[in-house]
């Protein structure tokens, strides 16, 4: 019963985005196909702190990672861009794996403190090789070296179906996880490790999947990114970009798995909307981050959960 | 000028440098230690310190006198803003060492923000107070940048003997001991937290002070200090002075060489991987305790 009400929710929420295609007008249209490419980014990053209680604030190097191997890649190899893609996923994936080695062998808040400072890194060694990034400035991949069997990445219908597909792989990946076995390992990591380690498993390992995958997810939105929109740049690699994902996790709800499109979605024309008013961004992220710790600490589908719902995944 | 020479600049720029970054980490480290908690904004403090310092010099006039009103005044304001954003906002959720990260990533963009609005978005210079010059025989020397040395480690010294020497000392070594005993001992822990909240931040306004006649005030510059100061503290281990002290030093003096003889930028990537390095040999820092983390 549980079950089916969660697999409708999910289901629908899969289904009506893809009818909003048919009746979004262009502007929103673009934003919608950026969000749920984006969403992606946040889901990769829910699975680190949602379900297993680690708290990064450098995933936007994985985020950059996935986005320049695909982007170098197309550009000045002229590889295809499936290829590009599934590089981008893999070099991602391979960074994250090869990060957390590191940086998991930290608790608590060094853990926060040193995937910063390694994203911070990251974004200093793409503006040293400023040659072959372009820096801040970046790079703008031509249409020709985007083409999909003779389709262009362009195409407005095409991109929002590929990033709808890549959304609902993400979501179905984070919620097949969270409903397996390795998914529960995690989810009780997050609720008290030592009481896992007492349990006879190997924290560690489990905690290193839950980066490499969340790495993963990570890098594949931002390759999708810079073959879908065409450019490639180093404000993705900033701390900025590691906070936003913790935003819109956080407003959408920590641990859920529909929480990072809703936050995302809010967040985007939330900024959109005050941007007409004030100038700038960095007041109305910055408020809404006090405000959430301050009275709304489980996000939108975390209160819906304790109040409400609680069968949502 | 030759090797010899070049490299001894670089040495005492990065003694200087090495200097504020131990009052900035030093700050950090002394919040994190008693409170279990790392603060975001922190750089933030450093960046209004050196925001403020531009305004005093300029409503002053006079660059001395200016100084000397900036190098009193601004850590008492931030030191204020510290303390309104301890009872406001780190109190209501008790310290939660998540929701704290989260509240203060929210007051570095704010803090920002306002700094942007009232301050403007350009980088302004203030002159320093004395025009001394040390004439080496090679090269000659601000002197105010001595001063900036002298100050630190003053401030330094101060806080060590505070922390070591004082009733208030105690009082706070024992609430970062046991915060539970000590309360039950009668030691007010809340007052405790605020005032080691609003020290914290006055250390990092005090280094924006002194820095500002080095380098530009600027709305952005916050950043910087802030991560320096986590690479200090990681690697000194969280929670211990003296280790942030020492590596605030090594990191200092290094980057200041490296930034000389090579770029800024790649001294930042050397001081991660040092870390990453730390982390896998010694994952508790260089002089952290298991107790430390």
């Amino acid at each position: 019963m549980e079950r089916n009400r969660s697999l409708a929710l999910h289901g629908g929420a899969l289904l009506i985005l893809f009818l909003l295609q048919f009746v979004l007008p262009p502007y929103h249209y673009t934003n919608f196909t950026r969000i749920m490419v984006l969403a992606v980014y946040g889901i990769g990053y829910n699975i680190l702190i949602g379900y297993t209680g680690l708290l990064s604030l450098g995933h936007a190097m994985f985020l950059a990672s996935g986005m320049y191997a695909a982007g170098l890649a197309v550009h000045y190899i002229g590889v295809d861009p499936v290829s590009a893609f599934v590089l981008g996923s893999v070099a991602a994936l391979a960074f994250a794996t090869a990060v957390g080695l590191v940086a998991l062998r930290t608790t608590g808040v060094s853990f926060m403190i040193v995937t910063m400072m390694f994203s911070q890194a990251c974004y200093l060694l793409i503006l040293y090789f400023n040659e072959v990034t372009r820096g801040d400035e970046g790079i703008a991949i031509s249409e020709a070296a985007r083409q999909i069997a003779g389709f262009s990445l362009t195409n407005p219908i095409l991109r929002y179906n590929l990033a709808l597909a890549l959304f609902a792989g993400a979501l179905i990946l984070c919620y097949a996880l969270i409903r397996s076995r390795v998914g529960r390992v995690l989810i009780a990591i997050r609720e008290n490790e030592e009481r896992v380690k007492m349990l006879g498993y190997h924290t560690f390992r489990y905690k290193l999947l839950a980066l490499a995958l969340s790495g993963l997810l990570s890098g594949a939105a931002g390759a999708s990114y810079a073959l879908m929109f065409g450019y490639v740049g180093a404000t993705f690699a900033a701390i900025e970009y590691s906070i936003f994902a913790l935003l819109w996790v956080l407003l959408g709800g920590a641990g859920t798995v529909l929480g990072p499109i809703i936050g995302a979605l809010l967040m985007f024309y939330l900024v959109e909307w005050t941007s007409d008013v004030t100038e700038s961004y960095r007041i109305v992220v910055g408020a809404a981050l006090v405000l959430l710790t301050l009275f709304f600490p489980k996000g939108i589908l975390g209160t819906l959960r304790e109040k409400r719902l609680r069968w949502l995944p | 000028m030759s090797l010899g020479p070049h490299l001894l600049l670089a040495l005492m720029e990065g003694t200087v440098a090495a200097f504020v970054l131990a009052l900035t980490a030093l700050g950090l480290a002394l919040v994190f230690g008693v409170m279990r908690i790392v603060n975001v904004a922190h750089g933030e403090f450093f960046m209004l310190g050196a925001v403020f310092a531009w305004t005093f010099a300029h409503l002053v006039g006079n660059p001395a006198l200016g100084f000397l009103v900036a190098i009193v005044a601004s850590p008492i304001l931030v030191g204020g803003a510290a303390l309104v954003i301890d009872r406001a906002i780190l109190r209501r959720f008790n310290y939660q060492p998540e929701a704290t990260i989260v509240a203060t990533i929210g007051l570095l963009y704010i803090i920002q923000q306002l700094a942007l609005e009232f301050y403007g978005p350009d980088a302004r210079s203030v002159e320093a107070p004395i025009n001394f010059r040390l004439q080496l025989p090679w090269f000659g020397y601000s002197g105010y940048k001595l001063v900036v040395a002298g100050i630190s480690a003053l401030l330094l010294l101060a806080t060590w003997y505070g922390i070591t020497r004082t009733k208030l000392g105690l009082v706070m070594r024992a609430t970062q001991f046991d915060s539970e005993t000590a309360q039950a001992f009668g030691i007010p822990v809340d007052r405790v937290y605020a005032a080691v909240f609003a020290l914290g931040a006055m250390l990092a306004a005090i280094a924006g002070v002194l820095i500002v006649p080095i380098k530009q005030a600027y709305y952005m510059m916050g950043l910087e200090p802030l991560l320096l100061s986590f690479i200090v503290v990681i690697i000194g281990g969280l929670g211990s002075l003296r280790g942030a002290i020492i590596a605030a030093f090594v990191i200092g003096i290094s980057d200041g060489v490296i930034s000389v003889f090579f770029s800024p930028n790649l001294s930042k990537i050397l001081a991660t991987l040092l870390v990453a390095l730390v982390l896998v040999f010694r994952p508790e820092g260089l002089f952290g305790g298991k107790a430390a983390r």
